[in-house]
């Protein structure tokens, strides 16, 4: 067991210091596997942070009722009483104008722009809370209400929730499909750095098999190679990410300003780092792997 | 230890390199293999360590039959060979020292023990003061001397050697002969393969004669000069002293 464990050690150490042989082509060698990364990494990150800003936006679909402007009390009660019993009605609420304006100016920061009006443009309304969710539920309820007297305008304010939450649908099968893409190149770039490594490294191969070395033996340090080159080219792509959002950030924060209010994006999870370095780290592997089983066999049976 | 039993060698090419080879050598023997060039001498200690498989017949060594030996018992079976190749095969990559620490890192001994060993072996062979050097910096016969080296480091028990003296003038390959017999008295098998024809009889081993892949004869001690008059020129034209003083 320490026999194995000190053998791996040492292939480990060996790996890194041919990696540190050779620093420079080494380095850009990272930096590409680093780059191709750091594409799927940086769409995904982008996805995360749309995906929780159209949470924040919305919480459930809902539906608003506007009514007239200078409708009485009776009408209001009459509509509240209509929206209670329809069937698809959940539960509802009263926004009374003041109230609205009130919001208005809290959660816009417009309030020097609501601060100026003379009058309270924004009338009554009911916010509608329905049983189920799905498009076709809420545009019937939205067609029928819209015919009731008094009632000016009904908002379907969930609609465009919905086709953010489609276009998210499609950002994620890109991801995947460039995550699947570079993957791949990864894998051949490492293939390829362990395929010069191992022609190199043919008169070390063939004395070392002469002289007792098992497969395991010789596979070991190009395997170790692969992973380490895999997880520093991981270590690049966080690098890349962290430092274009940062530099994003810097101008999204003067964008922000601008509409007095604080937007910025959010870097990725420490969590969602390491799995991205452990699958970098395996990647690299692969890649390595691959190359060995294919081009040691070769060596043996020449 | 090591028995061959009609063992034929053809090269892909349809060349036969051994033809029906059959001998015997015990636990702790030491016994030379002579022959011309292209005798087939490299050929055979090539089949003792798997290095090739035989075309027919079977080759035993330490109870193992190389020809069905599975492929991951095969370093197991060379970590007790210490093999001296004719072209040395040495690393030229790294120092002598790391040569010679090679078999010991792929059995995964020990490091510290390790180096200690190495120098001993180094220091066997005169070349502890050049261990920093790369083997690129030695000359023909420094080269053969850390081959040496690097096959006794790992205390084998059985020492195939192929020319280990080509190169060496005659106080090394006294020495190096000497330390060929220091192994033989401490046990270890040894098959030394060389165009010096009376080297063998010198040190009192047997000797396996090769002519163009066979057999000529083995050459007991015991009737070394009977022997020696029988056979053909070749022998006559490497007479004995050119490597011995
Ligand atoms: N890999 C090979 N493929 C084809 N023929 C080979 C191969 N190796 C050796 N031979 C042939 O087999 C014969 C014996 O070769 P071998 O190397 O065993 O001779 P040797 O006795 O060691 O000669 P030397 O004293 O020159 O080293 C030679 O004629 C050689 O041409
Ligand atoms: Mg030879």
């Amino acid at each position: 067991m320490m026999n194995w464990l000190t053998q791996h050690l040492r292939a480990l150490l060996f790996s890194l210091r041919r990696l540190l042989a050779t620093p420079v082509a080494n380095l850009l060698n990272v930096l590409v596997i680093g780059l191709a990364l750091s594409l799927p990494m940086g769409l995904y990150v982008l996805l995360q942070n749309v995906q929780s800003l159209a949470d924040r936006a919305v919480g459930t679909p809902q539906l608003s009722v506007f009514m007239n402007m200078g409708v009485g009390k009776d009408d209001i009660a009459r509509i509240g009483r209509q929206l209670k019993q329809s069937e698809a009605v959940d539960h509802i609420e009263f926004v009374p104008r003041e109230q609205a304006l009130e919001q208005l100016k809290r959660s816009t920061g417009l309030a020097d722009v609501i601060g100026g009006l003379t009058q309270n443009p924004l009338p009554d309304a009911y916010v509608v809370y329905p049983k189920r969710t799905d498009a076709q539920t809420l545009e019937t309820l939205r067609d029928e209400v819209r015919k009731w007297q008094k009632v000016e305008h009904v908002q379907l304010d969930a609609a465009w929730a919905h086709k953010l939450e489609s276009l998210l649908k499609f950002g994620r099968a890109a991801l995947l499909i460039l995550a699947v893409l570079l993957s791949i190149a990864l894998v051949a770039v490492t293939f390829n750095t362990i395929r010069l490594q191992i022609l190199t490294r043919r008169d070390e191969i063939e004395i070392s098999r002469l002289i007792g070395a098992t497969n395991g033996f010789i596979r070991r340090p190009f395997l170790y190679f692969g992973l380490l080159q895999g997880l520093l080219g991981g270590i690049a792509a966080w690098l890349i990410i962290s430092l274009s959002l940062h530099l994003l950030n810097v101008g999204l924060i003067e964008l922000a300003q601008l509409y007095a209010s604080n937007l910025a994006l959010f870097a990725p999870s420490a969590g969602d780092g390491l799995a991205l370095l452990l699958f970098s780290a395996c990647l690299g592997w692969l890649g390595a792997w691959l190359s060995v089983v294919q081009h040691l066999w070769r060596i043996e049976s020449k | 230890m090591i028995s061959f039993n009609q063992v034929c060698k053809r090269y892909p090419g349809g060349y036969e390199a051994l033809k029906n080879i059959s001998f015997d050598i015990t636990e702790g023997e030491m016994v030379f293999v002579t022959g011309h060039s292209g005798a087939g001498k490299s050929t055979l200690l090539n089949l003792i360590a798997a290095i090739e498989r035989p075309t027919s017949g079977s080759v035993i060594v330490k109870g193992q039959n190389i020809s069905t030996l599975k492929g991951g018992a095969l370093p197991y079976l060379r970590r007790n060979l210490g093999l001296v190749f004719q072209d040395h095969k040495l690393l030229f990559d790294r120092s002598v020292f790391d040569n010679v620490m090679l078999p010991l890192d792929i059995c995964g001994f020990d490091h510290r023990e390790s180096a200690s060993r190495a120098r001993a072996a180094l220091d066997k062979v005169g070349l502890l003061p050049r261990e920093k050097t790369t083997p690129i910096a030695l000359s023909g016969g420094e080269q053969q001397r850390l081959c040496i080296a690097r096959a006794i480091v790992n205390r084998p028990s059985i020492l195939l050697a192929d020319e280990p003296t080509g190169n060496l003038d005659a106080e090394y390959a006294n020495d190096i002969m000497d330390i060929f017999k220091s192994f033989h008295q401490v046990g270890v098998t040894l098959l030394i393969a060389t165009h010096e024809t009376g080297a063998g009889a010198l040190l009192g081993a047997r000797t396996l004669i090769l002519k163009q892949g066979e057999l000529q004869s083995t050459d007991e001690t015991t009737s070394h000069s009977t022997k020696l008059s029988n056979i053909d020129s070749q022998v006559a034209a490497y007479p004995a002293g050119s490597g011995q003083t």
